[in-house]
């Protein structure tokens, strides 16, 4: 039975561990900040199931509610706010610092592994089954010590919850300077400073050819340059008028037989 | 599971957390990093407390994503209005404090 559990234990551990270090790989090599959201979910997921392998279920159950659910998708609501598309600029503003923070990091990683490790080497795994049992389970013995030793910490956390909610409505609100523009007024200036406040001269609607490349022509003939849609114009694919055509067209219309 | 292994992977989180915010530019990408650090901590915490037989570990431990989620909730609200102001998320435009 022991070893069946921590047969168990070590799989739970070795699958997520590895899942909560490629998300976090993910994280930090993603190009797009939406990905790198996505695989931070993972990691979090991972980390939960390995809170509640470590006899953790209330803060496995917290986690996956308060990280997954509500910080997550907070992040990700703010990245859509944000502009989904916003990359990375890869310019180091200062010389050798990416480099030298994968160095650090490396170090860090190789003081804290060597250090701790060494330090735990030979403890045993412990039990939480007589402290989860205590008080008749993992949930009620973490609310013992929260309104008991831990009572002050929890109301100062309370007050701490509601200024970081005030904060945000303080940040995140915007105050109008200037009184909300009416419908008359914003016709007004629709009308006032554009040169063109209706619809354009639509292209391609004379004699022969009816295609949006075909310009339109003014009342003299001369061709009207704004009746094209600008990636035609800037691809040079505007159809030339004939002007011999029209001078055709023009004598027909007006019933020489020339 | 011995708590070794807990607390390695734990450092490990906490290490690839680091090097992403001091490499990343993008102040929400960053933001995600101290995240992740903040997880890996309470990962050692949840093994420390089996480890010792009591759950002051795990207390802490919720306390610390208590903190965490008011953090994030008035950090991103700086983003946002920084963003706002300059149109950007990258934590390279903002130096204008150092004059």
């Amino acid at each position: 039975m022991d070893t069946a559990v921590n047969l168990g234990e070590t799989i739970v551990f070795w699958v997520c561990g590895i899942f909560a270090v490629l998300g976090a790989l993910g994280l930090i090599f993603s190009k797009k900040a939406v990905h790198s959201a996505l695989w931070m979910a993972l990691t979090m997921i991972s980390l939960a199931v390995l809170y509640v392998a470590n006899q953790a279920p209330f803060l496995g159950m917290v986690q996956i509610v308060v990280y997954t659910g509500a910080v997550m998708m907070l992040f990700l609501f703010v990245l859509m706010v944000v502009g989904v598309d916003s990359s990375d600029s890869l310019i180091e503003t200062i010389k050798g610092q990416r480099l030298a923070a994968i160095l650090l990091g490396l170090g860090l990683a190789i003081l804290l592994i060597w250090g701790i490790g060494s330090s735990l080497a030979g403890v045993g795994p412990g039990s939480l089954d007589e402290a989860n049992s205590a008080d008749g389970g993992n949930v009620q013995g973490i609310a013992r010590l929260i309104f008991t030793t831990y009572l002050v910490p929890f109301e100062v956390t309370s007050a701490l919850l509601i200024t970081a909610a005030l904060g945000a409505m303080v940040l995140a609100h915007r105050e109008r300077w200037l009184p909300k523009p009416t419908q008359p007024e914003m016709s007004k200036a629709r009308f006032a400073g554009s040169v063109h406040p209706g619809n354009l001269p639509a292209p391609g609607v004379y004699a022969r050819h009816n295609a949006v490349d075909t310009p339109a022509l003014l009342p003299d003939g001369s061709v009207s340059d704004i009746s094209i849609p600008g990636p035609l114009k800037a691809r040079g694919d505007v159809r030339p008028v004939d002007h011999m055509e029209m001078d055709e067209i023009k004598s027909i219309d007006e019933g020489s037989q020339s | 599971m011995n708590p070794a292994n807990y607390v390695i992977l734990s450092a490990v989180l906490f290490s690839i957390g680091a090097i992403g915010v001091l490499v990343r530019r993008n102040a929400i990408v960053v933001f995600m990093c101290v995240e992740l650090m903040l997880n890996a901590a309470n990962l050692a915490f949840v093994a420390f407390s089996k480890m010792n037989g009591n759950l002051n570990g795990q207390v802490i431990a919720f306390f610390v994503m208590v903190v965490a989620a008011a953090e994030v909730v008035v950090g991103l609200a700086i983003i946002v209005q920084i963003f706002r102001t300059r149109r950007s998320v990258s934590i390279d435009e903002p130096n204008l404090l150092k004059y």
